[in-house]
């Protein structure tokens, strides 16, 4: 491979301190072009059937992509993957920042983390040498700590990724932090990085990423800066980045409020965009080579705390403002803070939280389990409190850690109706009962309930809030293009924000690498990794069906009660037209596993039988 | 005319090290970047700007008098520098960089590209 690879893949195995370096294989790169295509097929291809996530034989991968670290918006983005200890299934997270693009500098495409050690340990990479690192001294930090004692300790021009405490605790819903405020959030990942004592990753790269057509690739590069900033759009989104939904969500009933009880929050003007801006925001922080620049960063502080982070976003603004019902935004961000510093996803974080408050109120947890403390909505003490003992698993934080799914599962008492989860992952900020295919895109996302691979709620408001017919040719048409951009390596925000035509991508792929894909090549391995995706599930389940696309009871059955969408349900009988409509187009059977045929369409027959 | 920094606009996008390594070395490598930017992370937050303001304490400096200031650009001279990199450490604001690739340290040449291609106006010129 001539251009848009570095390479090489890194492998490192914790039991035997062994470190490898492979070629980045040819077929690999054809087949499966980077980051979340590589992840998924090193799974597939490398973990054995039925291996404990948080066991020897589970492995980690940080992949980068083709674009990642190149001259066009937002190529900031690395993936990590395996098998998620949340959800038992395909696990896939990212996180924005220069690491990525420090790693694929250093020479490499991916890392794969193999194997368990038995004392804590992190990772260095500095360019060709890579070494195993003592990180007792570490361990037991928080992740900003953490990050900074690596950066005083090897020079700022380190780019690492950390976990907190959860992830050393094996909290299922720990995630791993990087550059002071970005997190790879979702499926637990920090807690398979924990279960490996891996505290850290820290790189530094010196060396040139091929690319075939430089001057093509700058050409297109120029061209993508410059539609990004004459949008119209750019301005808004740089001062208020993700903020700026929070209006919008509640106007139009999907702001998730009181575990998902309402979607529209009453409080919501205190908590949003422009109050976001005026009274916390500090400085604009954005990721590698980006020029719209979501990331806010903050300081709050009041008489009870002081906190720089970056955020919230929209997503935690959502889960922890809405869910838990916090309608003061120095609250959220300090809370946003908590989870970061001890390295919790604030998506998950936030739905489990809502959901113990209003286990609380209903009796099923009391004060016995909670150690004393008593769980209302909207008392920001009682979410400090609760984010610490998930983190720490005192108290009832020990049950909520393993999810809500498992939680509610142990709970009983009809909790399972309002823990708010597909295959066990928390759904994120869209309260979707009156938005068909975004709740279509929750249920049949490939990690579980969340918003990254479709997002759809402004094409429900478009083509009808109660509609079903063409939701999912929808979701599945944007079930290929945003994961294509996880596949690139890069964020899919320029793209949907400042409106970056896909051929763009393609054309800076052609020039990176030389491979002429045109986009529906590019739409086609994206169809291929959703099907491998979703055979792992089928693999690893052997009553993997429909049951486990289906969200819980509080969708079909309770009406939201208040705001805008009041009243609304999303019947089973509007689910079953949306889920035999959506296998049907994907060529898959009536209980939603992927055909022979469709299999060896994709090229993937071989791979499926071989690995079972 | 010079490059001059509003930093309080500068987002840490780091766009400015892709292009200037593009124009000066056709490659894809901020490394080799001859503007720095530094995050001022967890705080107090935001970024330093380090590019060349034509002070000349470099020229001063330079034992082998390799450095000198061209009709108003800091140049090194390929065949005078030794690579002694007394320069890099007199440089008041840290814009005067190296690379494992290269002997002979580099500098702001007052192109321009970056200032192009800033999404904030971070940079822009000044007389």
């Amino acid at each position: 491979m001539k251009g848009g690879y570095a390479g090489k893949i890194l492998r490192v195995n914790l039991s035997s301190g062994e470190v490898m370096k492979e070629p980045t294989p040819e077929a690999l790169i054809k087949n499966f072009v980077g980051a979340r295509g590589f992840i998924a097929h090193t799974l597939y291809n490398e973990v054995p059937r039925g291996a404990d996530p948080l066991g020897e034989d589970a492995k980690l991968m940080i992949a980068t992509g083709p674009l990642t670290g190149l001259f066009i918006p937002s190529t900031g983005k690395a993936h990590v993957g395996g098998k998620s200890p949340l959800t038992g299934g395909y696990a896939e997270a990212n996180f924005g920042g220069h690491f990525p693009v420090e790693l694929k500098m250093a020479g490499y495409d991916m890392i794969i983390v193999e194997g368990r050690s038995d004392r804590p340990v992190y990772i260095l990479i500095d360019d060709d040498e890579v070494t195993l690192e003592d990180a007792s001294g570490l361990w037991g930090k928080g992740s900003f700590d953490s990050e900074k004692a690596l950066d005083d300790q090897h020079g700022d021009d380190f780019q690492a990724c950390v976990i907190g405490p959860a992830g050393e605790n094996l909290v299922k819903i720990a995630c791993i932090s990087h550059d002071y405020g970005r997190q790879a959030g979702r499926t637990g990942l920090g807690a398979v990085m924990g279960s490996k004592k891996l505290k850290a990753v820290c790189v530094r790269g010196s060396k040139a990423i091929p690319v075939v057509d430089v001057a093509g690739l700058m050409k297109v590069g120029r061209e993508m800066y410059r539609k990004s900033v004459q949008h119209p759009a750019f301005e808004l989104w740089q001062t208020y980045g993700t903020s700026s939904v929070v209006n919008w969500s509640n106007r139009i009933g999907a702001f998730p409020t009181r575990n998902f009880q309402s979607g529209y929050f009453e409080l919501f003007t205190n908590i949003a965009g422009p109050v976001m801006h005026r009274e916390i925001v500090i400085h604009n922080k954005a990721c590698f080579s980006c020029a719209m620049c979501c990331g806010k960063y903050a300081h709050a502080k009041t008489a009870d705390y002081e906190c720089y982070v970056e955020g919230p976003e929209y997503e935690t603004t959502a889960m922890i403002g809405g869910c838990c019902a916090l309608g003061n935004i120095k609250d959220i961000a300090y809370a946003n803070f908590l989870c970061d510093d001890y390295g919790i996803d604030t998506i998950s974080g936030g739905s489990i939280m809502g959901f113990a408050i209003e286990c609380f109120e209903k009796g099923i947890i009391t004060e016995k389990d909670t150690g004393g403390l008593k769980l209302t909505w909207g008392d920001p003490k009682a979410v400090f409190e609760l984010i610490r003992m998930i983190s720490y698993r005192e108290h009832i934080g020990d049950v909520l850690a393993e999810g809500s799914r498992a939680a509610a599962l142990k709970l009983g008492k009809g909790s399972t109706d309002f823990a708010i989860q597909m295959k066990g992952l928390e759904q994120s900020g869209y309260e979707s009962r009156r938005a068909p295919a975004m709740q279509l895109s929750y249920m049949t996302s490939d990690i579980g309930a969340h918003h990254r691979p479709s997002w759809a709620v402004t094409h429900d408001l478009r083509t009808g809030r109660e509609a079903t017919e063409g939701k999912a040719e929808k979701v599945i048409e944007l079930q290929h293009t945003r994961p294509l951009f996880d596949t690139l390596g890069v964020c899919r925000l320029p793209w949907i924000e400042m409106e970056l035509p896909v051929e763009d991508y393609a054309e800076a792929f052609r020039c990176a690498t030389g491979l002429d894909y045109k986009v529906e090549d590019l739409y086609k391995i994206s169809e291929r990794v959703w099907n491998l995706t979703r055979m792992f599930w089928v693999r690893e389940f052997p009553d993997f069906g429909r049951a486990y696309d289906l969200p819980p009871n509080r969708i079909t059955r309770e009406p939201i009660l208040s705001g805008p969408t009041k009243g609304a349900v999303l019947p089973q009988e509007k689910i079953d037209i949306m889920l035999d409509d959506y296998y049907s187009r994907r060529g898959w059977t009536k209980d939603g596993v992927p055909t022979d045929r469709k299999l060896k369409e994709l090229g993937l027959d071989k791979l499926v039988k071989e690995k079972g | 005319m010079k490059i001059s920094k509003d930093e309080s606009r500068c987002t840490g996008c780091r766009t400015c090290q892709l292009v200037c390594a593009l124009c000066h070395y056709n490659e894809n490598n901020p490394k080799k970047a001859a503007i720095g930017i530094k995050g001022q992370f967890p705080e107090p937050g935001g970024y330093r700007i380090s590019i060349c303001t034509q002070c000349g304490k470099c020229i001063e400096a330079c034992p082998q008098g390799a450095i000198s200031n061209v009709d108003g650009v800091i140049r090194i001279d390929e065949d005078k520098c030794d690579y002694c990199q007394v320069c890099v450490d007199a440089c008041p604001f840290g814009a005067i960089f190296v690379h494992r690739e290269f002997k002979i340290p580099f500098i702001c040449d007052l192109c321009g590209e970056c200032v192009e291609i800033c999404p904030t106006k971070a940079l822009f010129w000044r007389q």
